[in-house]
């Protein structure tokens, strides 16, 4: 199994470890409950170098990623990061990535269980393009450091004036004394920012960050915590409510589709599903029942199957019951009542407004 | 990180492999889960309990269990029919993460047959079985 540059970071600290695609990882420390609230209140600390990361490089590296991305990067600043679909010429999803314009290179951050496809996908689209791509995945650690606090966390470790750097936007600079790629991004519905190290210096990051870190209440966060902070921001995850059977119209990421800007390979799929409109949507449900709707049951509407769900849990923040499920666009209208099948018992669920948990000051 | 917070395991228990136990109280028995199962789930969100008067074979499921991360189904460790139920435990699961052997109790079975708890785990043999 692959190990991230923090793995002994994490077995040291007791983590309960798991196989996520391939790679050992942290799966809880204190719990998932508990490292939930923390980023919420205070900050939390991420190990994500798991997730893939590659470099685009070469005078045609800007024109590739356009021609295979559904999002507009042609007015992207330097250091601007972008989310972004890669789909199939049907319009299915390959991956949802985050793109960055950096000096020499474009940027992409894709997910672990799809690094392999998505290495493919762009070496399969070089030709007559003038670049090429480098998986750089083992060579940097990716650390996030989410939440309220996290600012005040990393403020401390840095000469870069970090309030500077806006909402998706990376700066290099040094964190602890190493060289970094401070990104404000993240996957929780928190401030925050990711972090790009070398591999061999994300131990004393790491370490620096716990250690400035303590005066502000921060705990290292695992997988557990990690899915349930996405899911109340009602932020996909590949696999669940991304796929080859779903398009980004459909799953309410129209915001990173531009179909009349910009010019990409599945365009003109999306273009007919937009003028037809998506058959289901992705909605947000909020159960009345304590128990949980869990990936694949069934969504009822009087007593007739018309959906799955993609992702459900407990949300520690909202106190409640959440799932997100692909529903007949007929009934993804906030306030629809409709049923979960959980094993035989038909709980009443209700679609609310997406997201479930926005931060107050975003 | 935090050592968990629990109270000792009793010597005095029987045990299902599925991490139930049995305290023995002349024809009756209190049951519940163990300290390996409440931190093995960890974060709990709910708890269904079955009514009083309620019977069960051995190895059927009483209730279940829930966390963030999934759901466990509780297995009767003998046959019996439920006399009282911790009817306060799903509304406080702290108490059960707390005090599993304890405060945590979850029924109080009338025994069909008392020799049947004597063909459960004692305490070693469950401790080995938890840590393989």
């Amino acid at each position: 199994m692959l190990q991230t540059a923090l793995h002994e970071v994490h077995v040291a600290a007791g983590a309960q470890m798991v196989d996520f695609n391939g790679w050992h990882m942290p799966m809880r420390y204190s719990g998932i409950k508990d490292e939930h609230l923390r980023v919420r209140q205070a900050v939390g600390l991420f190990d994500l170098g798991h997730m893939g990361r590659l470099e685009v490089r070469g005078p045609g590296r800007e024109a590739l990623v356009r021609s295979l991305v559904t999002n507009d990067l042609s007015d992207m600043a330097q250091g601007q990061a972008r989310y972004a679909l890669l789909c199939r010429e049907d319009g299915g999803v390959l991956d949802d990535l985050v793109v960055y314009r950096l000096e020499e290179i474009v940027f992409v951050v894709c997910n672990a269980s799809n690094r392999e496809r998505v290495v493919d996908w762009f070496c399969g689209h070089l030709s007559g393009q003038r670049a090429w791509v480098e998986d750089r995945t083992l060579d940097f650690a990716m650390i996030a450091v989410q939440g309220p606090r996290a600012l005040a966390t990393l403020g401390a470790l840095t000469a870069t004036d970090l309030g500077d750097i806006g909402y998706y936007h990376a700066r290099r600079g040094q964190v602890a004394g190493h060289g970094a790629l401070i990104s404000r991004t993240g996957y929780t519905g928190e401030d925050g920012f990711e972090l790009y190290v070398d591999a061999p210096s994300a131990r004393l990051v790491w370490d620096a960050l716990m250690e400035g870190g303590s005066a502000h209440g921060v705990l290292p966060v695992g997988l557990g915590a990690r899915d349930t902070l996405r899911l109340e921001a009602a932020m996909p995850l590949y696999g669940h409510e991304l796929g080859l059977e779903v398009d980004p119209l459909s799953a309410g990421l129209g915001f990173a589709v531009k179909l009349d800007s910009s010019e990409f390979l599945g365009r003109e799929a999306l273009r007919r599903i937009r003028s037809a409109g998506p058959a289901r949507r992705l909605v947000c449900l909020v159960l009345d029942s304590k128990r949980v709707a869990r990936e694949g049951f069934v969504v009822l509407h009087e007593g007739q199957a018309v959906g799955r769900v993609t992702s459900g849990t407990h949300g520690p923040t909202l106190e409640r019951n959440i799932a997100m499920a692909y529903v007949p666009s007929g009934l993804a209208r906030v306030g629809t009542r409709l049923q979960v099948d959980i094993r035989g018992e038909a709980v009443g669920v209700q679609v609310v407004k997406r997201p479930f948990y926005k931060r107050e000051s975003a | 990180m935090n050592p968990p917070k629990r109270s000792p395991r009793p010597e005095n228990l029987r045990y299902r492999e599925t991490h139930e136990w049995l305290r023995v109280e002349g024809a009756e028995a209190v049951v519940g889960i163990t300290d390996f199962a409440v931190e093995h789930l960890s974060d709990l969100v709910h708890l269904q309990l079955p009514r009083t008067g309620a019977r069960f074979r051995a190895g059927e499921v009483f209730g279940e269990v829930e966390s963030v991360k999934a759901v466990s189904e509780l297995y009767a460790p003998v046959d019996g029919e439920v006399m009282a139920v911790n009817g306060e435990l799903p509304d406080d699961l702290d108490r059960l993460a707390r005090d599993p052997f304890g405060e945590g109790w979850m029924v109080r079975l009338r025994m069909a047959d008392p020799a049947q708890a004597r063909s459960l785990l004692g305490a070693s043999d469950y401790e080995s079985h938890a840590r393989e």
